[in-house]
């Protein structure tokens, strides 16, 4: 399915000359990888509207970032602290400036036996056998043109591996620091985590533009959980409004296995969050919550796929979206449960609140079931903030804009609560309330 | 305090009120009573300034103010309070939260510094202990899962909490048992004073055996058809509202 696509074209005319110095270019199966990843990219090109799953969502914006031979080698710029939102010392905190790892701004010290959390680019030096096998464990390259792309040109990104048993008694603060002040970029940012058996782990991923430049990122993100393994993985994206931001996560659930996922959507001019999950033996439970608040002409696509693979596995989705002056929110829920996946339990909701008629909101819950002995819900609703509670506020002494804030606060507060860490909502919280109070 | 001059007000092109007049003075209750349908709802609304309706005529001067052009919060800092015939239920918003924002929000209107988390708990208990509920209402979601008896018991104590001048309590009492009538009879009897005034909109007689008014109103089509002391509230009681459609229609 050759595309002809001017957006695809600078990526892949780019890549021989690139190819020598992207980490690990000393290693024969990372080349051969890169190669192959390379093929499969140029074969579908960047994914258009004509493909079913990017039906609502256009990339044209690339475009306009004008990227051109330099945008895809690195551009450092001067930070000397990172933005963290945790204390310092309470959590483990890794750093990536314009996608590179900054070891200096991080903190990794005392992490226990069995442990291993680092930049990739520099691991595949270090640690060549432990990304290999990372990279090996999942394959994203045929049906998914971002992570083609990402992996034919991956430059960094989180490396966090548990050996069976070992628990992270600390948050990993994982921060993507990110400015074109230097000029236009696009970053391929790999994370790989994987979690051995009876693991643990606890995330705080954020994502910031340190101002208005436009900037491409597009991670990749390869999740595998081991038996009884339990990750906590919460986001917040607040790119730069100008930013373009894509994020496509794959995630291997093992039997009793457990992933609570959370995502933040605030920045990026444009943004897609991605997830696919399998649910390969008895006991895997997801569960992928979110919120969405966008303005002006912002565009938030997110996008779930949960395939139940064995019986007796569960996700539970709770979406909440706040859409305002003419943006424009996208939701993608799809649920498969496969024959043998007998009491299976799969709960789906996306909630929109319209705070303009110009705002719009394209929701499509897709339900594929195979079994019969199956509990599967979603709801999908769109509608303004409730007049009468609105009044009702006013009528107490509360002005309009407070009376609004505290009901969209509310409406959201939902979905923060579904975090299973229950000491970062207040985190959440915050952010929302800043969103907010612009 | 207040002046209703020639009020008539529409909903969507259908004149509901056709020309109140009413005035309040400090210090006094006055009932409305009157068939349903007849506007009395309509007439709180207004007053406090819901949207949806059109006022076509007349005027209503509070303490000398037009309160017709004032957003509905502008309207509650100048002491203005509606206890609705149906509460609304707000979903993860606490009482607590709610309140504490509500009284701010009107210290703020008055010029007066606001109250921290203690100066404010200590304000909510001394009010839960005068009208007797329990503080257990508190850390639930405004009016979720509340009980009709519940939901009025709440407007009565955000009543108790902002201290209004006029308070309004549209149909406060229907659906209440015995104890909960008395809660609101209380909340309105703790606001009794000489500078502070009473509308209470209801349908029986029951509630103004304990908030004793000092005029009565009958509304039927959108007018005030007739006015009396409170012995006109147990006459109604008795005979209905017959005599009134019948003359309205
Ligand atoms: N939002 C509205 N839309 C249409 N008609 C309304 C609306 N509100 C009130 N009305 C009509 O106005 C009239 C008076 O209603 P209301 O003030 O609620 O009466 P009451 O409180 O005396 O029972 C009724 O005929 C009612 O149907
Ligand atoms: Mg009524």
């Amino acid at each position: 399915m050759k595309q002809d696509n001017a957006m695809t074209t600078p990526f892949v005319d780019q890549y021989d000359s690139l190819k020598p110095e992207l980490p690990g270019s000393a290693l024969p199966w990372m080349t051969a990888l890169r190669d192959r990843a390379m093929d499969a990219f140029s074969a579908s090109g960047l994914p258009t509207q004509r493909r079913e799953s990017w039906k609502y969502t256009n990339l044209r914006n690339l475009t306009q970032l004008e990227l051109d031979g330099q945008s895809l080698a690195p551009r450092p710029v001067s930070i000397d602290r990172a933005p963290s939102l945790l204390p310092d010392g309470s959590a483990y905190r890794i750093v990536f400036v314009n996608g590179d790892f900054r070891a200096d701004l991080s903190d990794l010290a005392d992490l226990p036996a069995g442990a291993v959390i680092g930049g990739v680019a520099a691991l595949s030096e270090d640690e060549p056998e432990c990304v290999e096998r990372l990279l090996a464990q999942h394959k994203g390259i045929e049906d998914q043109p971002l992570v083609a792309l990402n992996t034919a040109l991956m430059r960094d990104g989180l490396l966090l591996q548990l050996d069976a048993g070992c628990k992270l008694e600390r948050v990993l603060e994982v921060i993507h620091v990110n400015s074109a002040q230097n000029g236009v970029f696009a970053h391929n940012a790999r994370n790989l985590i994987s979690l051995g058996a009876g693991s643990e782990a606890t995330i705080l991923e954020h994502h910031l533009g340190l101002d208005d430049s436009a900037y491409y990122i597009n991670a990749a993100n390869d999740v595998t959980l081991d038996e009884d393994a339990t990750l906590r993985h919460y986001r917040i994206q607040a790119e730069g409004k100008n930013a373009v931001h894509t994020s496509t996560t794959n995630g291997e659930l093992a039997g009793n296995s457990f992933y609570d996922g959370y995502t933040l959507s605030v920045g990026a001019a444009l943004s897609r969050n991605e997830t696919k999950m399998n649910l390969t033996a008895e006991g895997a439970n997801c569960h992928l919550n979110g919120g969405y608040l966008m303005r002006s002409q912002q565009h938030c696509d997110t996008t779930t796929v949960v395939e139940h693979l064995a019986p007796q596995t569960s996700c539970r989705e709770v979406f909440k979206g706040v859409l305002d002056g003419r943006s424009r929110g996208v939701f993608q829920g799809r649920i498969v449960v496969r024959p043998n996946a007998q009491q299976t339990d799969g709960h789906q909701l996306n909630k929109v609140l319209l705070l303009t008629d110009t705002a719009e909101i394209n929701a499509k819950p897709e339900l594929e079931i195979y079994a019969d002995d199956v509990k599967c819900s979603h709801g999908c609703s769109a509608g303004e903030v409730d007049h009468d509670a609105l009044f009702y506020l006013r009528s107490r002494g509360l002005s309009e804009t407070s009376a609004k804030a505290l009901l969209i606060q509310a409406f959201l507060a939902e979905s923060v609560s579904e975090i299973g860490a229950v000491e970062l909502q207040d985190l959440f919280l915050e952010k929302i309330s800043d969103w907010l109070a612009v | 305090m207040l002046e209703i001059k020639n009020l008539h007000a529409s909903v969507e092109d259908k004149p509901i009120l056709r020309g109140i007049d009413l005035t309040i003075q400090p210090g006094e209750v006055h009932a409305i009573m009157g068939p349903n349908g007849s506007g009395k709802s309509t007439l709180a609304h207004v007053m406090t300034g819901r949207d949806g309706y059109e006022v076509t005529e007349g005027e209503v001067l509070y303490r000398g103010k037009n309160i017709l052009e004032m957003a509905p919060e502008e309207r509650a800092g100048e002491g203005l309070f509606l206890a609705f015939q149906y509460p609304v239920e707000i979903p993860g918003v606490t009482n607590t939260t709610f309140m504490k924002e509500a009284l701010n929000s009107i210290r703020r209107y008055r010029g007066e510094d606001e109250l921290d988390a203690m100066q404010f708990m200590k304000v909510i208990r001394e009010k839960t202990k005068q009208l007797g509920v329990s503080s257990d209402m508190l850390k639930r979601a405004v009016n979720v899962g509340f009980s009709g008896g519940e939901k009025k018991r709440n407007d009565i104590l955000q009543m108790a909490v902002l201290e209004p001048t006029l308070a309004i309590l549209d149909e406060t009492d229907s659906g209440l048992d015995i104890d909960a009538l008395k809660t609101v009879a209380d909340g309105v009897n703790l606001l009794r004073s000489p500078e502070n005034a009473t509308l209470v909109i209801t349908h029986y007689q029951r509630l103004l055996d304990y908030i004793v008014p000092d005029f009565v109103h009958v509304l039927a089509s959108g007018r005030i058809v007739k006015s009396g002391d409170k012995t006109l509230a147990q006459e109604l009681e008795k005979k209905g509202y017959a005599e009134f459609t019948g003359q309205a229609a």
